[in-house]
């Protein structure tokens, strides 16, 4: 976003309309509903009851979420200090130019692009002990390795599907900053002989930090919404090893049908995502701001 | 750069690929297979080599409408994602209004919000408009992630082109529609094409909300594989095939644009 000033001009709102209405659409009416729901006790269509804050209270006082929430906490927290270090990692070492560069780029991107559902089938065959290639070989190597039996397994078993999943879309976007640093930044460091630590740390990553930030903020968001995948590969199990946020609430709201507790939790859950959206944002605006305040560095 | 660290960077990428291809490979592997032999025997090549499953996904109507039904649902929402964005991003990229700021946090708040916390006033929603079961419902509710991120994708493409050449065209005489779609489009080609190509590929990955707005007539394939899942757990072998072709659009698509793949990543406004 260029910091030069633009126009002011009213009028542009028309030139907004048609997204707002559409968003509208598809976000406030749904988002009141919720509301509605979440302060009322629905018995049938016709008998309703006011409730206020009660299904709040209840929903926070919830053993299950607790847990729901600390496993989403642990994995999200996992998926970032894996997935952030090996993105950058492989965005290093991928080849800058020519058909390598360009098959590399396709062979990475390939995960992104399979649908969810099928990223869970793909581990679900390819973890089985008996059919799948990964576990036949781990229980060949002597491990009782069992993604439907052991908590820790399936745990990790996920965490390894989501790395498997999105680490490339951490890497796409630290090689897209890798290749925009001018070569002259290079020269300049082969000149004063700089180890190829400080051309990493002096160079490459203040570069990189804008999309950085993007990186962190899309993958912390994306898997503390995770869904689909490990409903899929665990269902959520063993027990309720694998359990987040987003499943516990469609096993709620789906599943046992409970509308007033699913909505408090809807919007808990939604202001949680907020907050931490809303901090980032501004952290990210105000690091972009002191980066162009302080020029070349 | 000195060969042995040449070499160990070369090490690590090539072991990164394998990592990314073996999954994939089983899948396509086990797809040649049949469901007996995938269940009797280990082997890293199909020992009885079978194009069954595919045909089996081919001829029967249950399997190939999901492909079909998808294709349709993505297409109508990357063509509206697209036409709403365009005016949007370049409403973002080239004046300042009242509450600019706000309104696009609150855009991005949009593509952060998981789809569950959607799913039941969705599907009340659109029962009451009578929108359940059509491809337009899918791809209304699909907006919701999409046009944020198009409207981010484009806007930062429309700020990489220069504000003189919008005052030169006014000053020629050219109305804005006359002048957005004769100069100012071709010169955003490019993201253009990475915003339909990010807009296709959340829609065509998503599957919670596509799976619970849709039964019969606009079920997509994702909801056709989970079923089967469920249904008839054994059936390896055609949902392995079925896999291996929901990957192949993607695949085309990513061909198409792999110069500009990571250009659109990085272009998102921060």
């Amino acid at each position: 976003m260029s910091v030069t000033t633009k126009p002011v001009n009213q009028k542009a709102w028309f030139l907004i309309l048609p997204v707002f209405i559409c968003v509208a659409f598809s976000a406030i009416l749904p988002l009141m509903t919720v509301v509605n729901y979440s302060v009322q006790d629905i018995i049938s269509p016709e008998r309703r009851v006011f409730v206020g804050t009660e299904w709040f209270a209840a929903v926070m006082r919830d053993e299950d979420l607790h847990a729901a929430l600390w496993n989403q906490l642990k994995f999200s927290g996992a998926v970032l200090l894996v997935e952030i270090p090996l993105g950058i990692a492989l965005a290093l070492s991928m080849p800058a130019a020519g058909w390598k560069a360009s098959a590399t780029l396709v062979i990475v991107a390939l995960s992104l692009l399979i649908p969810w559902n099928v990223v869970g089938t793909i581990w679900q065959i390819f973890g089985r002990a008996d059919i799948g290639l990964m576990g036949a070989t781990l229980q060949r190597l002597g491990i009782e390795y069992s993604y439907t039996g052991d908590a820790l397994h399936a745990w990790l078993t996920v965490l390894l599907m989501d790395i498997w999943h999105w680490t490339p879309l951490v890497a796409l976007l630290a090689y897209a900053g890798l290749r925009s640093i001018p070569d002259a930044y290079y020269h300049a460091a082969r000149i004063d002989g700089a180890s190829k630590f400080a051309v990493f740390r002096y160079i490459q990553l203040p570069k990189m930090r804008g999309v950085l930030m993007i990186a962190v903020l899309l993958r912390f968001m994306d898997s503390f919404m995770i869904y689909t995948e490990p409903f899929v590969l665990t269902g959520g199990g063993p027990g309720n090893a694998t359990t987040f946020l987003s499943q516990y609430l469609t096993q709620k709201a789906v599943g046992q049908f409970d509308l007033g507790p699913a909505a408090a939790f809807s919007l808990i859950y939604f202001l949680i995502i907020l907050l931490f959206c809303f901090v980032l944002y501004n952290w990210m605006q105000r690091l972009g701001q002191t980066e162009k305040e302080g020029g070349h560095d | 750069m000195t060969d042995r660290r040449f070499k160990k960077r070369t090490i690590f990428l090539i072991a990164y690929l394998i990592f990314a291809l073996l999954p994939i490979y089983w899948m396509v592997n086990m797809s040649f297979k049949t469901n007996q032999e995938i269940l009797s025997s280990f082997s890293l090549l199909p020992q009885a080599f079978t194009w069954d499953n595919y045909k089996t996904i081919f001829t029967d109507e249950s399997w190939y409408s999901g492909y079909i039904n998808s294709l349709i649902y993505v297409a109508i929402n990357t063509t509206i994602s697209l036409t709403v964005a365009l005016p949007a991003a370049y409403a973002f990229s080239r004046y300042s209004f009242l509450g600019d700021k706000h309104v696009f946090f609150w855009l991005l708040t949009n593509r952060m919000t998981p789809p569950a916390v959607f799913l039941l006033p969705f599907f009340q929603l659109y029962t009451t408009v009578g929108l359940m079961d059509t491809h337009l419902a899918v791809a209304l509710a699909h907006l919701l992630f999409n046009v944020p991120l198009a409207v981010w994708i484009l806007e930062g493409f429309m700020s990489g082109i220069p504000r003189e050449i919008d005052e030169t065209a006014y000053i020629d005489g050219y109305s804005f529609p006359r002048f957005f779609i004769t100069i100012f489009l071709p010169l955003i080609k490019a993201g253009v094409g990475v915003a339909a190509f990010f807009c296709f590929m959340f829609s065509w990955v998503e599957l919670l909300l596509a799976r619970t707005l849709t039964s019969v007539n606009a079920k997509p394939i994702v909801a056709t594989m989970t079923r089967t899942v469920s249904a008839s757990g054994m059936d390896w072998a055609t949902l392995a095939a079925a896999g291996v072709l929901t990957i192949v659009p993607g695949a085309i698509v990513i061909w198409f644009v792999r110069h500009y793949i990571a250009k659109g990543f990085a272009m998102g406004r921060v």
